[in-house]
């Protein structure tokens, strides 16, 4: 009986996901689904004007990594990052993206650039930099997956020029945008369930 | 973008007696397939085949192009893209400055383009033909994933369903405080930042409510039982071996056509 | 099958020692001092003012509350004589507010999902959602999208949803809230019905005593400063002349008793406004959506100046719909729907077409559902909010209503972690702070004790007086009745005028 009180009683192991963790990491990643799907239709009309120089769409790739670094920095449960950006990403494939089942490998590739950073901190740390070398982690994660899977037959210099662009779009949008997201949403309170709605100094 | 996307009419009428499962394996036989080369053959023959698959979802050609336009505008700049940066081997087709194409270049593009599309299309069949519940039944008892994690996603992919309707109240309710959509195109662009912000406000203040819900109906811990079971019929040994084939059919002709091109090499 | 039903062997036992819980971010416990013991069978109305922390007892005995960072709990509280968290399954509970616990898509699935978190055998699994449909009176197909559902029907689904697990205790949070009198009922016949077969306790929270009266076997009060103020069967608690006026001080709604209203009653100072209309409606038809159905059709209406209209139907009729579009936020299906120069001033004759600052200086709307409107983080910022944007910032005004609606103690707390009344005084609060010339409340009422309902209506006789035109769908009867007003009916279709 001891051991079913402390589910909910104690103060639980903070290692362990609760429902509400679920569910909550469930609906950003579901959100941010939606939002990928835009930003994939975007792709289209962004890769017309990139067209001339291809690498530079690396810039815009930021835009898929926000659900793994949003995530984890609310969530903060190991293996947060990589169910949200896997979740958002099977859920971009059902409403149909350029990408098809092919995002479930991506999204998990991008979720463990971002996972491996939070984990580098042992779980402990989620303040800017943490957020941003996520997203860093998260685009370098994302260029040498898309530079294997999709830019195969570039040469060599424009598949790093695209990992650079990668990189700091993940920094900036992933990275500075989420962790903003997340200091917006503890203000609002709606985040009063989790550490991250608590020690935001709001 | 509008609601039929987050709620999409289930039209496959046999391929929705399959189990999710399967359907599910046969795509990412077919995507793994296409995904270790990039060659103009193998994509070629997957997406000949995924065309003449297309009636089992029993939509239109027009009701497809409406749902896919931006995956073949995709699939058009990524062939041009690569025709322009590949290496350029062959004959020279086309010289103007730095725009260079040559006949290996604009070969390695088709096949971008084509392998583009073929990736595309399984994704969209097994959304045309998938009910999101009899997904999560499936993953949970055939694949035994968590089923914490499965229903959840699923309760929360129900919720997102809602934001349409929700984003419309959402717009409502800020009109009647006086921040309604008028303006300048700043003053729009603001309003609508606010809106977004506020949508995602709400979707995870119900996400909350939902969670302790959940609870209050006992899910959350200990062992569960299925109410509906997910069962394998003999369809689904067809949409595998269907899938199988596509895929070793693929590869064969890449090889036997000698255009085969892994990736890692 | 003995009236006093004889405990089944399933039905819980609840005991409370000197229980109490502090929500997180709360200097004050939302309930303290709790000494109870509930016996198995037992049926409960658990009653209290808004606010006393009738839903937080629900929470701590469904097991929801607990971890530390969600508050703090002082002694302590058992459901035969384990934790509630180890019970797991005994005690179902339905949350106030049913739009929000619908967990899965199709009303089967819904209804099953208790059943299968118990790990329920499936056969016996759909037998119980047979029986739980049928209990609660839901003829539905299992396949029916639960979207598709009006608030009643849902309220009963939610319902159906916990008697699937088949409870040792059954806890309700105000399962009669917003339906129709005909619903209300219903959904209480249903739920003695199981409990005749069940023999399961009950603990029900109620603010309208007299539904529940005639089938508890107890009352329990709770005192909004901590402890009980009242506990024993009915018969004694709501008749004895001593408890009956302690409750009465306290806000209870005690059967066959009015609070007293202040203001006069509308109408009967004959105010003088005379001719002063300020809305006018030719055939209106008014639809959620551009192309879907038309709720309602063809309704003729004038609003004049320091009048009250009251506008009643059936669950579903489209009464929403309709104040929605009286409010100036949905677009007419149909018919015109003109403001007179009296109320547009500079703006144009068509209500739809303000601009948000024109409109909230000139209509002001509460929705059905507080949450929607809820804009900022605290209180006081909601508060301040309207009046800022229609450049009439008149913090006297402000302070008056929040303390007339009893919110001044909540001034720091996030709007959305309020009691379900509070949440609904807080919204009446924001529109009352522009001071509009037309008000339509969407169910201002609901989940008020007698206390802040007297007040309410107190506040709105007032307005009503100044000339402010006051429209209000609801399905409390006393209230229309209170403010003197019409009554439009709106029953599947037309609106019907009903003349006081
Ligand atoms: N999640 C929460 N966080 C902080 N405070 C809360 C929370 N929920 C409730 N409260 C506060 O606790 C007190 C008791 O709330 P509770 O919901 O139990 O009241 P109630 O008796 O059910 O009222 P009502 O009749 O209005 O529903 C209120 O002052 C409320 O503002
Ligand atoms: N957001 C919505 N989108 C589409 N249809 C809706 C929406 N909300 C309600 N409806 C439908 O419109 C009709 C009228 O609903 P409305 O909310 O106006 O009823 P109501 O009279 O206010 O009911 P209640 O007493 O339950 O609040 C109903 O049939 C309902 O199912
Ligand atoms: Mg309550
Ligand atoms: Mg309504």
């Amino acid at each position: 009986m001891a051991s079913s009180t402390s589910l909910r009683g104690a103060p639980a192991s903070t290692r362990q996901w609760r429902v509400v963790d679920i569910v909550v990491a469930s609906v950003i990643a579901v959100a941010v689904g939606v939002l990928f799907f835009a930003w994939s239709a975007g792709y289209s009309g962004i890769s017309v004007l990139t067209a001339g120089f291809p690498p530079l769409a690396g810039l815009y790739s930021g835009g898929w990594l926000i659900a793994g670094v949003l995530g984890g920095l609310i969530i903060r449960k190991p293996g947060a990052a990589i169910y949200c950006e896997v979740l958002a990403s099977v859920v971009s494939a059902l409403i149909g993206t350029q990408w098809g089942v092919s995002v479930l490998l991506s999204g998990a590739i991008q979720g463990i650039g971002a996972e491996l950073v939070f984990l580098l901190f042992l779980y402990r740390k989620w303040n800017l930099p943490v957020a941003l070398l996520a997203g860093l982690g998260a685009g370098l994660a994302l260029a040498i997956s898309e530079n294997i899977l999709y830019n195969a037959l570039w040469s060599i210099e424009f598949k790093l020029l695209y990992t650079l662009f990668a990189s700091i779009s993940g920094v900036v949008i992933a990275g500075l945008l989420s962790w903003l997201a997340m200091r917006g949403l503890a203000r609002t309170g709606v985040l009063s369930a989790f550490a991250a709605g608590r020690t935001a100094d709001v | 973008m509008s609601t039929d996307y987050l709620t999409p009419v289930l039209t496959g009428t046999t391929l929705m007696r399959a189990n999710p499962v399967s359907k599910l394996f046969a795509a990412v036989v077919i995507t793994l397939a296409l995904m270790a080369s990039i060659d103009w053959v193998s994509a070629a023959v997957v997406l000949a085949c995924e065309l003449a698959l297309m009636p089992l979802l029993g939509i239109s050609v027009r009701g497809l192009v409406r749902r896919i336009w931006p995956l073949l505008i995709a699939a058009g700049v990524g062939a041009y893209g690569t025709a322009l940066l590949a290496e350029k081997t062959g004959a020279v087709l086309l010289d103007i400055g730095p725009f260079l194409f040559t006949e290996g270049s604009v070969a390695a593009g088709i096949a971008v383009g084509l392998r583009g599309l073929a990736l595309a299309l399984p994704g969209i069949f097994i959304l045309l033909s998938t009910d999101p519940t009899d997904l999560a039944d499936a993953l949970a008892q055939k694949l035994h994933l968590p089923h914490r994690f499965v229903l959840g996603g699923l309760a929360s992919l129900r919720l997102v369903g809602l934001l349409v309707e929700q984003w419309e109240m959402l717009g409502l309710a800020r009109h009647a405080r006086g921040i309604g959509s008028d303006g300048s195109p700043v003053a729009r662009a603001r309003n609508l930042l606010g809106q977004s912000f506020g949508l995602i406000v709400q979707a995870i203040r119900r996400a909350t409510r939902l969670a302790t819900a959940m609870e209050a109906r006992g899910f959350g811990s200990g062992s569960r039982t299925w109410a509906r079971e997910s069962t394998f019929l003999p369809l689904d040994a067809v949409v595998a071996a269907v899938g199988l084939l596509v895929a070793a059919g693929a590869v064969t002709a890449a090889v036997l056509a000698g255009t085969w091109n892994f990736i890692l090499s | 099958m003995t009236p006093a039903n004889a405990p089944s062997p399933g039905a819980v036992h609840i005991r409370t020692r000197g229980w109490g819980w502090r929500h997180a971010g709360r200097r004050a416990f939302a309930a303290r001092h709790l000494d109870l013991e509930i016996q198995p069978g037992e049926r409960v109305l658990l009653l209290g003012a808004s606010g006393a922390g009738k839903s937080t007892v629900l929470h701590g005995l469904a097991g929801l509350l607990g971890s530390q960072d969600e508050g703090e709990q002082e002694g302590e509280l058992l459901l035969d004589g384990a934790h509630p968290a180890a019970a797991r399954g005994r005690a179902g509970l339905v949350l106030q507010d049913p739009e929000t616990q619908v967990v899965l898509a199709r009303v089967g699935d819904e209804v099953a999902f208790a059943a299968e978190n118990l790990a329920v055998p499936r056969e016996e699994i759909w037998r119980r959602v047979g029986r739980a449909l049928d209990d609660v009176g839901l003829g539905l197909p299992l396949d029916h999208p639960t979207t598709a559902l009006s608030g009643g029907q849902k309220q009963r689904l939610a319902l159906a949803a916990v008697l699937a697990m088949e409870p040792g205790l059954l806890l309700l949070d105000e399962p009669t809230a917003n339906l129709d009198p005909d619903g209300v009922l219903e959904v209480r016949d249903a739920v003695v019905r199981v409990l005749e077969r069940t023999g399961a306790t009950l603990v029900v929270v109620e603010h309208r005593v007299a539904v529940w009266a005639d089938v508890v076997d107890r009352v329990i009060v709770l005192d909004a400063t901590g402890g009980v103020l009242a506990d024993g069967p009915p018969a004694t608690v709501l008749v004895q002349e001593g408890t009956r006026t302690r409750l009465a001080a306290a806000g209870v709604w005690v059967p066959g008793w009015q609070p007293a209203v202040g203001g006069t009653m509308p109408g009967s100072s004959g105010s003088g406004y005379g001719d002063g209309v300020l809305l006018s409606a030719h055939g209106l038809g008014v639809a959620r959506t551009r192309r879907g159905p038309a709720a309602v059709e063809d309704l003729d209406l004038t609003v004049r100046a320091g009048e009250a209209l009251g506008i009643t139907g059936p669950n579903g009729a489209g009464k929403s719909t309709a104040a929605l579009t009286l409010g100036g936020l949905l677009r007419p299906r149909a018919g015109r729907l003109d403001a007179s120069p009296l109320l547009a001033g500079t703006a144009g004759s068509d209500p739809f077409r303000w601009r948000s600052a024109q409109l909230v200086r000139r209509i002001g709307t509460v929705f059905q559902e507080p949450e929607h409107q809820f804009l900022t983080a605290t209180v006081a910022d909601e508060l301040a909010f309207g009046p800022r944007q229609a450049g009439t910032a008149e913090a006297t005004r402000t302070a008056s209503v929040a303390e007339r609606l009893r919110l001044t103690h909540l001034l720091q707390a996030n709007p959305f972690t309020l009691s379900g009344g509070e949440k609904r005084r807080l919204s009446v609060a924001t529109m009352l702070a522009t001071a509009p010339r037309v008000l339509v409340l969407d169910e201002p009422t609901f989940g008020q004790d007698a206390g802040t309902w007297a007040e309410l209506v107190t506040l709105l006789r007032e307005l009503v007086d100044d000339g402010v035109a006051v429209l209000s769908v609801t399905h409390d009867a006393e209230f229309i009745a209170a403010l003197g007003g019409t009554t439009l009916h709106i029953s599947g279709g037309a609106g019907r005028l009903v003349s006081r």
